[in-house]
């Protein structure tokens, strides 16, 4: 049973056109800030649902609060191609990239996906405003920048029922749609775009309309899925999908090069293990020439993902006479991570994972403790007491299913 | 009973440095006499009960840049120091208006609302604005060295300054240049493009000085106020309850719990100077006290140029003096309300009524205030920046009644024909017209109007030419010159006679840091 109750509280945070529906099935009443938004935290009391969700049947998350905005114009490829690290000029009409970029020093700023939607018109996605940014190392090129932020909302589909249920309510099929591609579409003659994108590692949409069609889209999207289990889903279930993923947070594993405030807190994308989206070939790019200079001499730290050891975990937890305990949602406080006795790096998010079964984290190391396999000494508090317990360097991401990047036959 | 008790020391003018130097010196064991003019305590940082039932702080209003070591140092909150938070900056306009509040969030949408760019900018601009404060407070802390003739702990605490500098970036250190040379508006104009936006800003760089937001060197003045220090978070100004001379009143208690007397209604009339010597001081009735040493709380025209005769004082010294510029550019206007204001462009009661209201619409408003004042005139339509101390602290007013005040300027000292009962009134109706602009209802909820003029502020608070910082805050009267070269340690020309004003460095506000500074310099001498 539920309890009927009236809302009618005043806010000063803004809200999502799927708010009318978001607000009514929010059972937890539980909301955290996304971008000065109201985003649901979870909608059932606890995130459990909302995780498998992800993971076995088809999750519903509100991912308007990012940022978009729209850049168009003769100038457009040129632009963007200076702007972030990956190379622009081979993306082609409806692919889509993700990218970190840079400034000067070779610092990232934000990072997010790059859509080409047409030969002269693209979309960028960041997690923190950077108009300003966009127009200033646009000064003299033809081109026309315009924040989309408020005028297109997004949801993300997200797991292994995905494509079953956009194939149920989109006039086009998704079965040749493949991993960071993008099409356009009708859901019953409202136009929508779909990349197969997402910040879960696994099989899954994010959807792209205009505001006033936003509310339709939810319900007509609830409707089709409901017998594939589609589940509105909140942060925290997200939080534990992407560090599955092996997917960097802004403000949480890192901070803008913008607002770091001290050199210390910035990071290159080798620093932050993107190196893989920095194309060192391209002509030219902001940074790349301090990026030159540090694959030269090779990067300073590097992020990897751990995996806490376990039976070390547990033996902590029995000499005081307890059962292990681990929190049940991702945790974003900064760990210490040593080496023998020195502090040589530190975890910023983590996460028992569910479908793995494994404790894992996130964490900024030395270079030189970077190495896959190399057992390190991660900060545990057991009973206000702190103790050690070893973490292993591994590969991300620690969840990969097949499914993510493959169609149907 | 003159020279019946010796003093180890005497501090001329109980305002909130005074009392904040006798507490200091009376927390190392002096024995410390503090001697006010007036009836009441507090100097500048005042509270009275100017309206049956209407507590008003009379000239100062906000609290900022208070250290917190003083308040811990001095027991400040046991004796009835207590902050509470100036939520927004609210900037009403004709048709609109600009609301900053605490929320990083929310300010950020309110802003968008005008431009996305600024709001953008504007995460950036404050972090950014709070280092420079970070890296200009060591600055502030540091008693000024002697530049000219540096003693070798002048020249240990220029290396420690220097070496403090080499720890900037090169983007701190472009913004300090730029801080010290820039006007505020040309400054801002770098960063943000709506105009209410930046002349909101920009505002504090005007303040108690006679400059205009186009004026080089306001930049810095902005800085000045943007260093604000309420619990270690920069840039929050407080308001104190119970009105400003509640911390002048704290302080007073503390300086009385470590020993020290207070006297009011005790006018100082001459420091007694015996071979070149301060060995006490002579009241207007005649009483004399003896001391060790005597401290002026005063600003430098008075410490100078009238407790002291210019005979004892070393002539190139006495011209710095006579140069030091100290010309008030503001007036303060005090109104009883039978209720609220309520703004045309934001009606009603709300978050916009608990903190700052500045009257600040755009550069030209400002720029045509400081016009006025150019030429000799108050402002026909003022810059005002207004609280509602009630809303803050319901205690301030009967039940259901306000309180506000309104600094004003620009309001020249030296007004053509000088000022008189007329002119305070018509300054007092310039101000209710410009509020009424954005508040229609002003002028019929006004149960009482207190006017102050510089000539007031002069006559009765005690503040040359009615100049609230005891001199104004630009670049070549702060540091090593503030009051004059040479004699920015807190020391004079006259042996065992020191000074402890906001003419002082670091300069004014209600900080306390000249008080404590001048003591600690004192102690440190005195074994």
């Amino acid at each position: 049973m539920s309890y009927r109750n009236q809302f009618n509280a005043e806010t000063q945070l803004k809200l999502s056109p799927f708010f009318d529906r978001t607000s009514q099935l929010n059972e937890s009443q539980e909301w955290r800030r996304w971008s000065g938004y109201l985003s649901a935290t979870n909608y059932e009391l606890t995130h459990e649902n909302e995780y498998f969700a992800i993971r076995t049947k088809a999750a519903l998350l509100d991912i308007t609060p990012l940022y978009k905005y729209l850049i168009q114009g003769p100038d457009a490829q040129r632009f963007l191609d200076r702007l972030v690290t990956r190379n622009i000029n081979i993306c082609k009409v409806g692919q889509v990239m993700y990218t970190p970029w840079c400034d000067e020093d070779g610092k990232v700023i934000d990072d997010g996906t790059v859509q080409r939607i047409s030969e002269r018109k693209f979309r960028i996605t960041s997690a923190e405003p950077n108009l300003e940014w966009l127009e200033y190392n646009a000064l003299g090129m033809d081109l026309i920048i315009s924040d989309d932020s408020v005028t297109t909302a997004a949801l993300a589909l997200q797991g292994p029922n995905s494509r079953k249920i956009l194939n149920a309510v989109s006039s086009d099929s998704l079965n040749s749609l493949k991993f960071f591609w993008m099409m356009d579409t009708m859901f019953n003659d409202i136009p929508v775009s779909i990349s197969r994108t997402g910040y879960t590692g696994d099989l899954g949409y994010e959807i792209w309309m205009d505001t006033n069609d936003a509310l339709f889209i939810w319900d007509l999207l609830l409707e089709k899925g409901e017998p594939y289990g589609i589940t509105p889903t909140g942060l925290q279930a997200l939080d534990i999908a992407r560090i599955e993923a092996g997917l960097i947070l802004l403000d949480v594993d890192y901070i803008s090069s913008r607002h770091a405030i001290v050199e210390s807190r910035k990071s290159s994308p080798y620093e932050l293990g993107l190196g893989w989206a920095v194309k060192m070939k391209k002509k030219d790019f902001i940074g790349k020439q301090a990026l030159g200079r540090e694959v030269t001499r090779g990067p300073e730290w590097e992020f990897v993902g751990i995996e806490i050891e376990w039976s070390e975990l547990e033996n902590h937890y029995r000499n005081v006479g307890l059962a292990p305990g681990l929190p049940s949602t991702a945790w974003r406080t900064s760990t210490p991570i040593y080496k023998n006795s020195e502090q040589v790096g530190y975890a910023t998010s983590g996460a028992w994972s569910p479908i793995l079964k494994r404790y894992i984290a996130l964490a900024h190391v030395k270079s030189h403790y970077s190495k896959i396999g190399t057992v390190l000494d991660f900060e545990l508090k057991v009973e206000h007491f702190r103790k050690l317990t070893s973490a292993e360097v591994v590969n991300t991401p620690f969840f990969d299913p097949e499914r993510k990047r493959s169609c149907p036959e | 009973m003159s020279g019946i008790k010796k003093y180890d020391a005497i501090v001329i003018g109980g305002g909130h440095n005074g009392l904040t130097a006798a507490a200091y010196l009376g927390r190392a064991g002096k024995k410390v006499l503090v001697l006010e003019r007036r009836y009441v305590l507090g100097g500048a940082a005042v509270t009275e009960e100017i309206f049956p039932g209407f507590k008003f702080s009379v000239c100062s209003y906000v609290v900022s840049l208070m250290k917190p070591n003083i308040m811990r140092e001095l027991m400040l909150p046991r004796f009835g120091l207590e902050l509470l938070p100036l939520e927004s900056t609210f900037t009403p306009l004709e048709n609109d208006y600009l609301i900053r509040t605490a929320d990083a969030d929310q300010t950020f949408r309110e802003i968008a609302r005008h431009s996305l760019r600024d709001a953008e900018a504007y995460l950036r601009f404050g972090p950014l604005m709070g280092q420079i404060g970070m890296a200009v407070r060591p600055i502030l802390e540091t008693i000024a060295p002697n530049a000219i003739r540096p003693s070798l702990s002048d020249l240990f605490a220029g290396k420690k300054l220097l070496d403090h500098l080499k720890t900037l970036t090169s983007e701190q250190f472009e913004y300090l240049t730029k801080l010290m040379t820039m006007s505020s508006a040309d400054f801002l104009d770098e960063w943000f493009e709506f105009e209410p936006l930046k002349s909101t800003m920009c505002a504090s760089g005007i303040i108690g000085t006679f400059m205009g937001p186009r004026s080089p060197g306001s930049a810095y003045v902005m800085l000045h106020h943007y260093m604000g220090d309420i619990d270690g978070a920069f840039r929050a100004w407080g308001f104190q309850r119970g009105g400003t001379g509640a911390v002048s009143l704290a302080i007073a208690r503390s300086a009385e719990h470590f020993g020290a007397d207070i006297m009011t209604e005790a006018p100082v009339e001459k420091v007694i100077v015996k071979n070149g010597q301060a060995v006490g001081v002579a009241l207007e009735n005649g009483d004399e006290y003896t001391s060790d040493m005597v401290i002026s709380g005063l600003d430098p025209k008075l410490s100078f140029l009238k407790l002291v005769d210019e005979s004892d004082l070393p002539s190139d010294f006495v011209k710095d003096i006579k140069n030091f510029r100290i010309r008030g550019s503001s007036g303060k206007v005090n109104l009883a309300l039978d209720g609220l204001p309520d703004f045309t462009c934001l009606p009603g009661d709300g978050h916009h009524l608990r903190g700052a209201i500045s009257i600040s619409p755009s550069y030209d408003h400002l720029e045509k205030a400081y016009d006025d004042a150019k030429y000799g005139n108050f402002s026909k339509a003022p810059y005002m920046d207004i609280i509602l101390p009630s809303v803050l602290d319901p205690e301030m007013a009967p039940p259901g009644k306000h309180v506000m005040s309104c600094f004003v300027q620009y309001a020249p000292y030296n007004i053509k024909g000088g000022w008189d009962d007329q002119k305070r009134d018509a300054f007092g109706d310039a101000v209710v017209n410009t509020l009424a602009r954005f508040a229609p209802n002003i002028k019929d909820i006004i149960l009482h109007r207190q006017v102050l003029s510089p000539a007031d502020l002069e006559s009765i608070i005690g503040l040359t030419e009615g100049n609230i910082f005891h001199g104004e805050l630009t670049l070549q009267q702060l540091f090593s010159f503030r009051p004059a070269v040479k004699w920015a340690d807190y020391k004079t020309p006259i042996k065992n006679y020191y000074q402890c004003g906001s003419g002082t460095h670091p300069g004014g506000g209600i900080t306390g840091s000249p008080g404590e500074m001048a003591a600690k310099k004192i102690l440190g001498q005195w074994t």
